[in-house]
């Protein structure tokens, strides 16, 4: 698929970068899958609690996306939203810890999977309402210019979110106050087990852009090359104080919507052609079609990660559970 | 000691703590310098902040709040205003389900101050969707505080407490209370969450009430001397956290107990009160507990219907008479 500007606001792709970028988008899109395959590991071994949706397939997105961001921006996060924070540089050991449920967790094994979130890395909060965070990043961005900051929003949602009220609420609020954020639709055409064409009447979400005023593209959401390239513009959009920007990614979850869902609701061809475009696959030959890696190189980088992942489960596995008594802190903060 | 209404006594506390901290601002619909707000609490702080820190919004509940708690947990230190206290049910997501949860959820991460302004009560025949009392629903939230002044000079020091508290406060008012005078002090001052206040000392009776109920329950205290009954009234001030100490003090003191609000009935903060009250202090009650609330219907428009549907002084007179 080639990306499709919806406006002049959008620069051509030059579906190029520097060498250190793609080493970064390739690492960053491998690390993501390799953390989702340590988790969907885990999972089979009965060591994760409740549910899961899995962000295998996706990867591409949170890469691209949050290689274009500093470590003083922020990003909303949802309830498929692993990718997200490992992307943003979130731990692995107390993101994995916190998936098991341990008091080592991000959260002290209060939020789980739906809610991992590290704050300290910018990390605003991953919900399990979808399109609840839209409002929350209005007012992050607010604050952002209010307090005289160059700090930019990212505010991933999906498919479903776009057709909740506060899509066009929060659309709209940043739009008129002219705020540093990003939406980043993950499209990956379905909403649980409903496939797009029954919920939404155009081809693409983004062309709902236009009608808040704000510059909307679609890309190859498998692609976190042309990912990148869309959030630097849109980042340093954002960053000259020049508003809003939307990034449509067309994207597919490798599995189902959550943790027994087999996804069989899905024509087989259209998961073919789709688990044919896989993200890891597809920056690993651009980057070594534009000389910044050997197959060699991109084999220890795999490597390696596979052992920061395996040391975090083990770190994780070997945390303990939180005391049952716990669960009746952090209801509130304490006044000074 | 200045005289003032409620309404300025709260701009007033409003207008101080925007004046020492420059993250304090507000947004909402209506409270700019158009219209000042429906109820004209905000009224002229457009025109002293400027518009950034007093900032209109579009009609997006949903959005006002969730904006609010973003700016929150970023370092600033929001007042969100909804119109009526019946429209936070279109941002319920952002109150209950984020601003209440997000400090657990997050294992104490992060942290919500953020305000949330909104106000109550009928008594003006403006129906159904602008006269209800529902702040039973958030008391039923865990992760959130709840203020509800009664008087002028509580609206302004419990106003400046909400605004420097590090969680999620929903701040309610009502429609009725705002022309309400009382003597304010001149110098700065807060009031501490969770102390109720004995508005009314008495010996026989203790009369739990919220706003323009615990106004008429006063009338009736007063009215009720004549009789020979001594009233005691106690004003929670807040709900979360809610002073059971005071309450359970005067229960063990006069032994009997008449709960008032405007809610309707069930399910009301006054259900609340009186199992807390049976559970800590049966042993010294001498009567059942008495509830007067509104009927369990929504809130008529005529204004026959009205009268009936708001518990009045002759209601609560009975209520306490019953029991005495």
């Amino acid at each position: 698929m080639r990306l499709r500007s919806l406006n002049q606001e959008w620069k051509m792709w030059t579906m190029s970068a520097k060498k250190k970028t793609l080493v970064d988008l390739y690492t960053q899109t491998i690390k993501i899958r390799k953390f989702e395959e340590k988790v969907w590991e885990l999972f089979g071994q009965n060591l994760v609690p409740g549910t899961l949706h899995l962000y295998l397939g996706q990867e591409a997105v949170a890469a691209g996306v949050t290689a274009a961001l500093k470590k003083t921006d922020w990003i909303q996060s949802t309830h498929r939203g692993h990718g997200h924070v490992i992307g943003k540089g979130a731990d692995m050991n107390s993101a994995l810890a916190e998936l098991l449920g341990k008091k080592t967790g991000s959260c002290k094994g209060k939020g789980g999977s739906m809610h991992i979130t590290q704050f300290d890395v910018g990390v605003l909060g991953a919900t399990g309402v979808v399109a609840s965070g839209l409002p929350i990043a209005v007012g992050a961005a607010l604050s952002a210019k209010m307090r005289g900051t160059d700090e930019v929003v990212v505010c991933f949602f999906g498919d479903g979110a776009s057709n909740n009220g506060t899509f066009g609420e929060s659309l709209n609020m940043a739009a008129i106050w002219n705020l540093p954020v990003i939406w980043v639709i993950e499209n990956n055409l379905y909403a649980m087990g409903t496939p797009i064409q029954l919920t939404c009447p155009s081809q693409n979400i983004a062309d709902r852009g236009a009608g808040y005023c704000t510059p909307s593209v679609v890309v190859d959401g498998n692609n976190a090359l042309e990912v990148y390239e869309a959030s630097v513009e849109a980042v340093k959009r954002a960053r000259e104080g020049k508003g809003p920007s939307l990034i449509e990614c067309k994207t597919y979850r490798m599995r189902g919507h959550s943790r027994f869902d087999q996804a069989k609701y899905r024509p087989k061809e259209e998961a073919e052609h789709w688990l044919n475009k896989d993200a890891v696959e597809i920056i690993k030959k651009i980057a070594i079609e534009q000389g910044a890696l050997t197959e060699k190189e991109a084999e220890n980088i795999a490597k390696n990660l596979q052992k920061d992942v395996d040391k975090a489960a083990e770190f994780a596995i070997k945390s303990e559970l939180p005391e049952p008594e716990d669960a009746l802190d952090d209801v509130f903060a304490e006044v000074a | 000691m200045t005289e003032m209404t409620y309404r300025e006594a709260l701009k007033a506390g409003i207008r101080e703590e925007m004046l020492h901290d420059e993250r304090v601002f507000l947004l909402g619909e209506d409270i700019g310098r158009n219209w000042g707000g429906a109820f004209k609490v905000t009224k002229g702080l457009a025109e002293e902040f400027g518009d950034e820190r007093v900032r209109d919004t579009p009609i997006s509940e949903n959005t006002i709040v969730g904006a609010a708690i973003g700016a929150a947990i970023t370092g600033l230190r929001p007042i969100a205003e909804i119109m009526f206290g019946d429209l936070i049910s279109l941002a319920m997501d952002q109150v209950c389900n984020q601003a209440a949860k997000m400090r657990f959820m997050f294992g104490g991460q992060t942290s919500v101050p953020v305000v949330v302004r909104s106000v109550f009560g009928g008594g003006k025949n403006i129906a159904s969707h602008h006269s209800q009392s529902l702040e039973a629903w958030f008391m039923h939230t865990p992760g959130l505080k709840i203020a509800v002044p009664a008087f002028a000079s509580d609206a302004k020091g419990l106003i400046k407490t909400a605004i420097r508290d590090p969680n999620p406060v929903m701040f309610f008012e009502h429609k009725l209370v705002y022309d309400k005078k009382e003597e304010v002090p001149d110098e700065e001052y807060t009031i501490p969450f969770g102390e109720a206040k004995i508005r009314k000392e008495g010996a026989d009776v203790t009369v739990w009430g919220t706003w323009f109920m615990l106004h008429k329950a006063l009338d009736v205290a007063e009215e009720l001397t004549k009789e020979g009954i001594s009233v005691e009234v106690i004003d929670p001030r807040t709900l979360v956290p809610l002073d059971k100490k005071t309450l359970l003090e005067s229960v063990k003191k006069t032994g009997r107990l008449v709960l008032v609000t405007e809610e309707t009935k069930t399910g009301a903060t006054t259900a609340e009160i009186a199992a807390i009250v049976q559970e800590e202090a049966f042993d010294w009650l001498d009567a059942p507990i008495k509830r007067v609330n509104a009927p369990d219907t929504p809130v008529p428009f005529s204004p026959p219907l009205e009268d009936y549907f708001i518990p009045n002084h002759k209601r609560i007179a009975e209520a306490i008479r019953e029991i005495v």
